[in-house]
């Protein structure tokens, strides 16, 4: 299948192994992978921060240069989830119906990428190993928003020695909510605080999710306080073999 | 979009605004660690029971898209309904009265209880008079307010303020309660203990004094039904039942949302309303009245219609379904913000997400800007919501406002919205973008990270991203970005 990479703009300049890994799994599995390199931004961050208009440019960019594909992969729950809930919406609100019929297809062929490799490609097992404690925090828009349920955590579950420890309250937010963490950081702290000590109680290595930006928050929190687990996401951790394993 | 031409709730009357913005009363919340086990502790029993009282109904999720579309078919055609309740009500032998906003009602009040002589009422637990402040004004024209839900009486004899819909004492713990008593309730026991069973039957004695005398009740409503013209007032304690049968006179102060057109849609909101408020199959009581009755109950009964900004909140398309809401808090006991700050940091009498949607909307969004940033979208408030009131989205919504009032009222862009313009412009270019992230990189290694490095080794960054590296480090920048990776691989 020929697959069309989304890296989103936050992995694109701060984490591109998770990228990278995205490729791997994916050319893994046999698809050709395509990163249209005009691609830039989903525009979530001005959307949720109450910036729609400043949002609308990267929109109209964002369906032009994904119109094409038939199916398109996102390394993150927040932003496959801003793609399919917002888009069309922010269109229709600046009375653009063209751009928001094509935004609705770009949409349906959208899949944060758990999705794409369960409900598309109908692999659970994507042939990874991984011998190492990890705990799983499922990111509110992976789990409110785009409704994943339990896709990652059977990919996770297949992956050849992977220990995998129960986080407490994992469904609890871990606090980042984008400009939050700025405009209300001692509650966002607090939140974070709660998580960090539900990551340290599991005694797991590594602390996997879906989503860089909140993998950068809790991370951020574990190195402050020197936790000693770390964050990857998951396809670093599908991505990771016998032969190029990922460190933990 | 503009609002002009709808009244909002005015400033200097009721709660419905903080003194401080949500940030910095927050923050000092965080700090009071009492408050953060009480909360902890009684949000997650909440929590809990109501989970296991709504896995009970395999119907729930339809249930709550009925309710949505009824309370939906109320606002579109609100001005009919009213009429019809008004018209029911009379018929019955109840006064109907309409107050623009808090000042008007409050004055209505204070002028019904006044004309009945007495100076003192009892009070139904009732969030619509905490919205516009009635105690207040009650006791500045010399009348004495008891609130009698156990709660708001331990709120009242606090000095205090509600800090959550239904349980309105929810930052108190029961040694606290007890100290309360002590120190303000007349003729207690000296001896009280904590014992949750002393404590109430210490506020039942106290309570039946002031039911067998109180020649005046004020109350709020749960529900109206217009068909028919019948209040409905759902309680846990039986005080309510008190309020609302003993004294001659029976006040009712409601919001205009609150109706239902037919006496069946009960059907569908008694079996939300519990299950979500208190994870109960259904509360203990149900008090209905329609009129008034010769010899049965109180003799005279004024309604009272309060608007206070909810025409304001139904002419926004995208905020009006917060007038859906029937205030039965599953958004507050699960939500991770409230869950840690309590509700008076909201300022607002309605606290949680459903306040960060609703208070900005009564008062009008230039008088609450930081509420509706109080959230970080994490979307648990929705999927409990029993009226569908997709609160991230309008949480979303309300912050375009206020950056709007900011923008229209302000001559140059504040910081943020610039920002926010620098970004959108030099993400809109594949060369401006590509060439961003390897200044950004570059930038790094020029020493940017080594002239934020405190000397504890700490990447520390100048304001406003100081509030993210006073509590985390910051991502290790990487060698190149993906996409000159990619690039490179060819």
């Amino acid at each position: 299948m020929r697959v069309a990479l989304f890296a989103t703009c936050l992995v694109d300049g701060l984490f591109p192994d998770v990228a990278r890994a995205t490729v791997r799994v994916l050319r893994r599995l046999g698809h050709e992978v395509v990163f249209p390199q005009d691609q830039s931004c989903c525009g979530q961050m001005h959307l949720n921060t109450g910036y729609p208009a400043e949002a609308l440019p990267l929109i109209r960019r964002h369906v032009r240069v994904f119109a094409g594909f038939d199916a398109i992969v996102a390394p993150s729950g927040s932003c496959a989830g801003s793609i399919r809930h917002q888009h069309a919406d922010t269109a229709r609100r600046f009375g653009d119906e063209r751009l928001a019929a094509a935004a609705e297809g770009v949409a349906a062929r959208t899949y944060e990428l758990s999705e794409f490799l369960v409900d598309v490609t109908g692999v659970i097992d994507v042939g990874a190993y991984f011998p190492h404690r990890v705990t799983y925090h499922p990111t509110c828009h992976s789990l409110r928003l785009l409704r994943v349920g339990g896709k990652p955590m059977a990919l996770l579950r297949a992956v050849d020695g992977i220990e995998l420890a129960e986080l407490s309250a994992a469904e609890s937010c871990c606090g980042f909510g984008g400009t939050f963490a700025l405009k209300n950081s001692a509650v966002s702290s607090a939140m974070l605080a709660d998580k960090v000590a539900a990551i340290r109680d599991t005694g797991a290595a590594v602390c996997a999710a879906g989503d860089s930006s909140c993998l950068m928050h809790i991370g951020g929190g574990l190195s402050r306080l020197h936790v000693g687990a770390r964050t990857l996401h998951l396809a670093q951790i599908l991505a990771s073999t016998r032969s190029e394993p990922a460190l933990a | 979009m503009t609002y002009l031409g709808m009244p909002t709730a005015p400033p200097g009357v009721g709660q419905l605004r903080g003194s401080e913005p949500f940030p910095r009363a927050a923050e000092t919340a965080l700090g009071n660690g009492q408050l953060r086990r009480n909360l902890a502790n009684a949000t997650s029993i909440i929590r809990a029971k109501r989970a296991a009282a709504v896995a009970e109904l395999d119907d729930w999720q339809e249930l709550r898209t009925a309710a949505a579309a009824i309370k939906d078919d109320v606002l579109a055609n609100l001005d009919g309904y009213l009429l019809q309740l008004e018209a029911r009500v009379t018929e019955r032998g109840g006064v109907v009265h309409w107050a623009r906003d808090a000042t008007e009602a409050n004055r209505i009040v204070t002028g019904l209880v006044a004309a009945t002589g007495s100076r003192e009422v009892v009070k139904v637990k009732s969030m619509a008079t905490q919205e516009i402040g009635l105690n207040e004004a009650l006791a500045e024209a010399g009348i004495l307010a008891f609130e009698t839900d156990l709660a708001e009486l331990i709120v009242q004899l606090g000095h205090d303020r509600p800090s959550h819909i239904l349980v309105p004492a929810i930052h108190r713990n029961r040694t606290e309660i007890r100290d309360i008593f002590l120190a303000e309730m007349a003729g207690v026991e000296p001896g009280l203990t904590d014992d949750p069973a002393a404590l109430a039957e210490a506020a039942r004695r106290y309570l039946r004094q002031k039911f067998l005398t109180a020649k005046v009740a004020i109350s709020g409503a749960n529900f109206a039904i217009a068909e028919t013209g019948t209040l409905m007032v759902v309680e846990s304690e039986g005080n309510g039942r008190m309020c609302l049968t003993l004294p001659d006179t029976l006040i009712t102060v409601m919001g205009i949302e609150k109706l239902l057109p037919s006496f069946t849609d009960l059907e569908v909101f008694l079996q939300l309303l519990p299950r979500s408020a208190t994870g109960e199959r259904m509360n203990p009581y149900t008090s209905m009245w329609t009129g008034v009755h010769p010899g049965d109950g109180p003799a005279q009964f004024h309604l009272v219609l309060l608007d206070n900004g909810r025409t304001a909140t139904l002419a926004d398309e995208r905020g009006r379904s917060a007038l859906r809401c029937i205030r039965c808090s599953a958004c507050l006991n699960v939500c991770p913000v409230y869950e840690r700050t309590g509700g008076h940091a909201y300022g607002s009498v309605y606290p949680g997400p459903i306040g960060a949607v609703l208070s900005p909307q009564l008062t009008g969004v230039a008088d609450n800007p930081s509420l509706p940033f109080a959230s970080t979208l994490c979307g648990a408030c929705y999927d409990v919501c029993p009226v569908a009131i997709d609160i991230p989205s309008m949480l979303v919504h309300l912050r375009s406002r206020v950056n709007q009032d900011n923008a229209s009222s302000h001559r140059l862009p504040g910081p943020e919205a610039a920002g926010m313009a620098a970004a959108s412009w030099a993400m809109g270019g594949r060369r401006r973008w590509t060439w961003l992230l390897r200044a950004a990189r570059l930038g790094r290694l020029a020493g940017l990270s080594r002239l934020s490095r405190s000397a504890a080794g700490r990447r520390l960054l100048p304001p406003p991203l100081s509030a993210w590296t006073r509590s985390r480090d910051l991502p290790t920048p990487p060698e190149q970005s993906f996409r000159d990776w990619w690039a490179g691989q060819g």
